[in-house]
């Protein structure tokens, strides 16, 4: 192989498991490190810079971090980086002093149709700019989705109070109970830019026999969630059926434990294993006392004169084709009937724009879906930008925030005259973290506790009140030894090959064995003779150039605890931990685009 | 120093014994010896051949002197026994033990302070009387504990960190070791892990005195231009004489191996080595061609490694002294002191 690159900014990041998997790529091990020194406004404005919704994310992130830390690689359980980010918006100070200040105009226009998490996060990086930002939206308040469709207990409206609130407060302007019904009307407006996050907001239908005639007690899942949180409806039959196996379905039938449905039953077609839900939104919903049924597809609504008594479900099971493809066939037993009061459909989302023109300049792929740039989110109208859930289908927050990033930085460069092709590289810094022949600026003692709980409301107070937040978030003491399993991957081990007299030392002290001086040979080959197995190919080979007995260094980066013990038992400082710090770049920020070197 | 312990988290897919335990189940405490330390990669060595052979690491009695190298079996088996001696009595010390318990696996590690200037009156009776045992000097021609100075070891017009050149004769305590009649006898140096882990495995599986060299760099004094103890110095100068492979209860695997370059001998207790020869003419079976064959390369300056005698057919102090087959710690009183009866009988067979 050949000696690996440590320069790319891509190397070492891609070794920070969860800052990569991270659609904004947060700096997680960094606000990790500050939230164990009780820094919890500093955590808390790394979270803001770069995912603009801390404390909302903290309650409802999908998480794509948490399956790729390297801790769940080293024993069961990832670092619980989700509600430690919750941690840094629960006890941060007072931050408002910290943000950017309303700026004085630039005399651009941009409008933003809806006012959920992308187009919040496109005027966040805009508005300090000198832009003027008009935010449209049907609801009377900001938040879009996060705000009509997550339920209150997992998500106060204070904590969405609060955060929509700081960008608004830059100057953005907000035009609630504003549905924007035309595309040609709004361009007829002459905004300098448009950028579109009017989300997926159409729930699936199921047509099915006894559909029409039992319409009365079959709801829509979001669109009963948001008649909820507006407070349209408070009640629901005791005989509840949940369709689906998504987290809108494991929504819905919480929901309904809390407005008198007693017995909630979810039913999927296909396998538990495989919903669609995130599997900690499933332990909360069975938690609750609702069996999930599986393997079983609805296929008529039962009525008598209208009024629902009933779902009837065939029993199906898995088959696989030749291919490997998997189909759902019938099993053979007989069809079974559920009865109940009231059914909550939430098999899926689809986007719908029936507001924009066919002239407008906007071309559509045949699925209906804007054919959109996916890294610079504009459409084929060059004013035009999509993002979040309007751009490419029903994903979650997070993206909706990358897409924001990225969509705002084109915006901008629009503007500025430049080519929005040409994107900025990430702000990269490299430090070594030896302070002492063995002390490092970093904790390398690593932890051996296994992932905190986060305390939960009592269950029988938390299903009587609809707005009571189930999860009461770690309290300090909780936090601290939950931020203490972080293994610091971003605290990199750095080689020197000129330095390094093969002494053995580090490959001897290595508590995982992730070190190996052995004789250059193609990967596939050089996987084969590490110290240890190295199961995950994803994970990189760290490997030098030729060592002075012709043999080279191989470092598996799978599964480093990044405990610096290599460093400290090298004799010549071949190895040293360096901390990487990497920022994406956002609009306004001076852009690196030429390559530069680090370490 | 390393403040901090190891961690105890290991790689999950770190491969088990037949006891199911891993290599990192071997270790010791954390090593306080300086960083890069020869002596670590050595007891590296010793970890990772109890693992190989499966040992069970109640069954073993670590004993050493004083010095840094007489530090390290606090640094592996962290679940054996081990005994840490006044300077230079590892000797006597292990003989005792295995006097009274011949059913442990008895491992002696010293250095060449500890093994060639005090101790080595000692060092040269347990070899004599062919103790069953495996002795590691971990040789690094320095006395490193007080700061450099040369040791017994140290070649004779090397120079030391400072510049003065050694104007003392070393000692060969491989070429001693020979003499004495051990009767497995090696080389090796800790920079070379795949030559010195089956090494010791095989010494483990000697019965009778097993004696190993082990040079190993004294980082902090004898790491430099002039050493003949350096890492520079002892690859530029390694002769190996042969590589081996220890086969435990497994017909040789010598499928990788040009024909003819495979010599396997078996020891006492079944387990095979199986030694592939470098040096197409040595006899690791000629004693007194062993002896000739490092006179004549040390003079050249060259380091001769590797397994340089052994006889299969050993035998050990306990057959020499024919003790019972059970330990003597285990002999109940009335055994050890039959009695005056007895005694009589003995005194009239002897009139």
């Amino acid at each position: 192989m050949k000696p690996t690159d440590i320069a790319a900014p891509d190397y070492f990041h891609k070794v920070v498991d969860c800052q990569w998997a991270c659609p904004a790529h947060t700096p997680v091990p960094e606000y990790i490190r500050l939230i164990a020194q009780g820094r919890y406004s500093d955590a808390y404005m790394i979270n803001w810079k770069s995912n603009v919704f801390p404390g909302i994310l903290g309650r409802t992130c999908d998480r794509p971090c948490e399956p790729a830390c390297r801790r769940g690689r080293v024993e069961e359980t990832p670092v619980a980086i989700c509600r430690l980010k919750r941690v840094a918006a629960d006890f941060k100070d007072d931050i408002k002093q910290r943000l950017p200040r309303p700026a004085a105009k630039n005399g651009k226009r941009v409008a933003f149709v809806g006012g959920g998490p992308a187009s919040l996060t496109v005027a966040r990086d805009l508005a300090p700019l000198g832009y003027h930002c008009t935010v449209f939206d049907a609801d009377p308040e900001a938040g879009g989705m996060m705000r009509t469709q997550i339920p209150k207990f997992r998500l106060p409206n204070s904590v969405i109070d609060e955060e929509t609130g700081y960008i608004l407060g830059l100057g953005v302007e907000f035009r609630g109970g504003h549905r924007i019904e035309s595309m040609k009307s709004l361009l007829a407006e002459k905004y300098d830019a448009i950028f579109v996050g009017s989300g997926a907001p159409r729930g699936r239908e199921l047509d099915i026999p006894g559909r029409k005639e039992a319409a009365a007690n079959i709801h829509i899942g979001i669109e009963w969630l948001a008649n909820v949180s507006f407070g349209h409806t408070d009640k629901i039959g005791k005989r509840v059926i949940v369709l689906g196996g998504g987290n809108t379905a494991m929504d819905c039938c919480r929901t309904a434990r809390r407005l008198g449905g007693e017995k909630v039953t979810v039913v999927v077609r296909s396998g538990f294993e495989e919903m669609k839900a995130s599997p900690w939104e499933k332990e909360d919903a069975i938690h609750e006392d609702i069996p999930i049924l599986n393997y079983m597809v609805p296929v008529e609504f039962k009525h008598v004169a209208g009024k629902l008594i009933g779902v009837t479900f065939q029993h199906v099971k898995a088959e696989f084709d030749a291919k490997g493809r998997r189909n759902l066939v019938p099993s053979g037993d007989p069809d079974q009937t559920i009865p109940c009061d009231d059914v909550l459909v939430a098999v899926g989302q689809e986007n719908a724009f029936p507001w924009i023109e066919q002239d407008c300049g906007i071309e559509f792929d045949k699925w209906h879906m804007p054919k959109v740039d996916p890294k610079t989110f504009v459409s084929t109208n060059p004013k035009v930008f999509f993002g979040g859930d309007a751009a490419f289908g029903p994903k979650n927050i997070i993206w909706a925030v990358a897409h924001g990033h990225d969509a705002a930085l084109s915006i901008h460069k629009m503007l500025s005259g430049e080519d929005i092709t040409e994107r900025p590289l990430p702000d990269v810094q490299v430090s070594s973290q030896k302070m002492g022949i063995h002390e490092w600026s970093y904790d390398n003692d690593i932890s051996n506790d296994k992932r905190f709980k986060v305390p939960h409301r009592d269950k029988v107070i938390a299903l009587k009140d609809i707005r009571a937040e189930v999860e009461l978030g770690y309290d300090v003491k909780l936090a601290l030894g939950e931020a203490e399993r972080c293994l610091n991957c971003d605290v990199q081990t750095v080689f020197s090959t000129s330095l390094c007299i093969e002494c053995d030392a580090c490959a001897d002290i290595c508590p995982m064995d992730c070190i190996t001086f052995t004789n250059n040979g193609e990967e596939d080959d050089l996987r084969h003779r590490l110290k240890a197995p190295s199961p995950h190919p994803d994970q990189d080979l760290y490997v030098s150039s030729d060592l002075k007995t012709g043999r080279v260094m191989v470092k598996d980066e799978d599964v480093c605890l990044h405990c610096g013990l290599c460093a400290e038992r090298c004799p010549t400082g071949a190895w040293d931990m360096q901390k990487y710090f990497i920022e994406m770049t956002h609009a306004g920020s001076t852009c690196p685009t030429r390559s530069r070197s680090a370490a | 120093m390393t403040y901090i312990a190891k961690p105890k988290f290991h790689h999950p897919g770190l491969k088990k014994n037949e006891l199911g335990y891993t290599h990192r189940d071997y270790e010791g405490k954390i090593s306080t010896l300086c960083a890069g330390c020869g002596h670590d990669s050595i007891t590296a060595s010793i970890i990772e051949a109890c693992y190989e052979l499966s040992i069970e690491p109640h069954r073993v009695a670590k004993i050493s002197g004083i010095g840094c190298s007489s530090k390290t079996p606090d640094y592996f088996l962290g679940n054996s026994h081990g005994f840490n001696s006044v300077h230079g009595r590892m000797p006597s010390v292990l003989t005792g033990a295995n006097l009274a318990n011949r059913d442990l696996i008895y491992l002696g590690v010293s250095g060449d302070g500890d093994s060639a200037s005090i101790g080595f009156g000692q060092f040269a009776h347990s070899i004599r009387r062919g103790v069953n045992m495996t002795y590691i000097v971990e040789n690094n021609g320095v006395y490193g504990l007080t700061k450099g100075q040369f040791s017994a070891t140290a070649d004779r017009g090397s120079k030391s960190k400072k510049g003065v050149t050694n104007t003392d004769n070393a000692i060969d305590l491989v070429a001693i070791a020979l003499q004495l009649g051990a009767t497995f006898v090696a080389r090796s140096f800790s920079g070379d892990k795949t030559q010195l882990v089956p090494l010791i495995a095989a010494a483990i599986r000697h019965k009778g005195a097993s004696f190993i060299d082990v040079i190993s760099p004294c980082i902090a004094f004898n790491n430099h231009a002039g050493s003949t103890k350096s890492f520079d110095y002892v690859r530029e100068h390694n002769d190996a004489v042969n590589r081996l492979d220890v086969l435990v209860g497994r017909d040789p695997i010598a499928v990788d191996y040009a024909p003819g370059t495979v010599q396997v001998v078996e020891q006492h207790d079944g387990s095979k080595i199986a030694l592939r020869k470098i040096d197409a003419d040595y006899d690791p079976h000629d004693r007194l061609g062993a002896q000739t064959f490092l006179a004549r390369h040390a003079a050249k300056g060259q380091i001769v490694t590797g397994l340089l005698y052994v006889d299969p057919e050993a035998e050990d102090l306990h057959e020499h002294l024919n003790t019972v087959e059970t330990p003597l710690n285990t002999l109940e009183a009335d055994t050890l002191c039959p009695g005056s009866a007895v005694l009589d009988k003995i005194n009239a067979s002897l009139r």
